[in-house]
């Protein structure tokens, strides 16, 4: 399908130390053009530090790594031209309203003015929220301000979109809802890197890695490691992996 | 059954424009687990912080152990053992200092009441000297629960403990809850995880401020007014679109790799439905019958109120 053979982020024996403590034990993967890729682990497993150096914010100790065709230790400006980044708090302003709120991360990312009124006004047709634009952050119900983060992390068309945790505490049809989004934007060729606890989402993904201790503990599609595990659910495939260390 | 532990009648909180609970009733046995299942702006903190007297009601009655909230709140506050949302513990003492801070504030000791944490603390003892800030968030969730129950509460209440918890923590969790539950201790928790509902001995499913249900997770499935199937094959949002469309269908939500489709019972017979997905490209279509989850459950319920 929309999946190319075409790698997008390639990792090769990435380490990353505080101190004595090695926090990213030797990652090597490859995440394909269009893919939603899932990234798990268990809390402290070295996530968050793995995608921070994915988007250009800290230095690996040790490793190759390339994103969306760029070297992540010499052209790190470029890397993060051509990403996405919407994290669980989803970085939105309470107090500008929807429209400040595009305008300001359009200008951001280096946007003219002519380009930032044309991708709003479009993106909130899109999203139904040509009738909030005026309204205030801290006045629009959660479900309509996840939609509209993720899509001011998709507003300069970046080659890969991070998602942390997108769906915390959202309801379950807004939670599915939001999936769709990811799906549509994967099918339009963004690759998506996506970090989540609610495991049935795992499994939309069309592949996932799992992470214990610093290191990949498993990494395929949802059916082979289920397979694999003879589990019933991803849920089950976490726990082996995560209890078994 | 064991007398009343909390009994609210009629609540409702307003702050300023918004109506955070909307004229909620119900009663949680004493030794009952009792969850609150619910996202965000479900009501579930405003709930909680007005149990345990941090917030006054704009209106209804309110009793926990037969003491009003308004009224007795000192009384209440003795009795009561409160795990925020959000981690309150002080980050920059250590695991130590905080359990014996909050020992000391209700007059008692770490010693004096030990047998009742040991189960938890022994978890986090080896790490007592590191400042609460450092550890994990297993650890922290473990430490905040030793904190609530340092003074020995009759009752416990546990704003999402579980939010941002990985799976296995959560599990681990849920596990203690169980024991101190058996060791006769009501527990008030909430969670937006729906999986999570069918570890509690009742919940109330809320949503905006209200209780659209309340009974013992196998009552509310039991309540499910449709016919439900599972259906498989292969990519599974073009099968979510194409039963969407197909006659008969209420709802068609993604579960994982599979739709669960719901329907009212006889409309849809799955052998037509296989047919009608093969002829449309779809390929390794499985369906079966199934039973509803709590979140089958949840969704239909949002749909109704």
């Amino acid at each position: 399908m929309a999946v190319s053979s075409e790698n997008i982020i390639i990792v090769k024996d990435l380490v990353k130390k505080f101190g004595s403590f090695v926090a990213n034990d030797h990652l090597t993967f490859e995440v394909r053009k269009g893919e939603i890729f899932g990234f798990l682990g268990a809390n402290g497993a070295g996530k968050t530090t793995a995608i921070k150096i994915l988007c250009g914010l800290w230095y690996p100790t040790s490793g190759e790594l390339n994103v969306a065709g760029y070297n992540i230790y010499t052209q790190r400006e470029k890397v993060k031209q051509n990403i996405g980044y919407m994290s669980q708090k989803f970085s939105l302003y309470d107090d500008l309203t929807v429209f400040e709120n595009i305008r300001f991360y359009g200008g951001i990312y280096g946007l003219r003015k002519k380009e930032i009124s044309e991708r709003s006004k479009s993106l909130m047709e899109r999203l139904d929220l040509s009738a909030a634009r005026d309204k205030l952050i801290r006045d629009i119900p959660l479900g309509w301000k996840q939609k509209l983060a993720f899509s001011v992390a998709m507003l300069h068309n970046p080659k890969i979109v991070f998602l942390d945790e997108p769906t915390g505490g959202v309801d379950p049809i807004t939670r599915r809802q939001f999936w769709n989004l990811i799906y549509e934007a994967a099918h339009g060729g963004t690759t998506v890197f996506v970090t989540t606890h609610y495991m049935d989402e795992s499994e939309y993904c069309d592949r996932v890695s799992i992470m214990v201790d610093g290191r990949i503990a498993a990494l395929d599609t949802p059916e082979k490691l289920k397979f694999q595990f003879n589990a019933s659910t991803m849920d089950d495939v976490f726990i082996q992996l995560a209890r078994g260390k | 059954m064991d007398p009343v532990a909390v009994s609210v009648k009629n609540l409702t909180l307003r702050y300023k424009t918004t109506l955070a609970i909307d004229d909620i009733s119900f009663e949680v046995a004493g030794g009952e687990l009792f969850g609150f299942i619910g996202p965000d702006g479900a009501g579930k903190t405003s709930l909680f912080r007005i149990l345990t007297t941090l917030l006054v009601p704009t209106q209804g009655a309110c009793q926990v152990e037969g003491l009003d909230v308004v009224k007795d709140y000192r009384q209440i506050r003795n009795i009561c053992g409160y795990m925020p949302g959000k981690f309150s513990l002080y980050q920059d003492l250590t695991v130590e200092e905080n359990l014996s801070f909050f020992a000391t504030i209700f007059g008692t000791t770490i010693a004096e009441n030990y047998d009742l944490i040991k189960d938890i603390y022994a978890q986090i003892e080896p790490f007592k000297k590191r400042k609460a800030g450092k550890l994990s968030g297993g650890m922290k969730q473990k430490l905040a629960l030793s904190c609530a129950l340092i003074h020995k509460p009759q009752i416990l209440f546990l704003d999402e403990p579980t939010t941002g918890v990985d799976a296995v923590s959560r599990r681990e969790f849920w596990e203690m809850l169980k024991r101190l539950r058996d060791g006769g201790i009501t527990i008030l928790v909430s969670t937006p995880y729906m999986d999570e509902a069918e570890k509690c001995d009742r919940v109330a499913l809320m949503q905006a401020g209200k209780i659209m249900k309340i009974n013992t997770p196998a009552e509310i499935i039991k309540d499910y007014p449709h016919a439900l199937l599972s259906v498989r094959a292969g990519d599974v949002y073009p099968l979510m679109k194409e039963l969407m469309k197909y006659p008969g269908t209420h709802r068609a939500d993604t579960f994982g790799q599979s739709v669960h489709l719901s329907f009212k019972k006889g409309e849809i017979q799955p052998a037509e439905l296989q047919k009608h997905l093969s002829t449309k490209g779809h390929t390794n279509v499985e369906i079966e019958e199934i039973t509803a989850s709590i979140e089958d459950c949840f969704m239909d319920l949002m749909t109704i109120n």
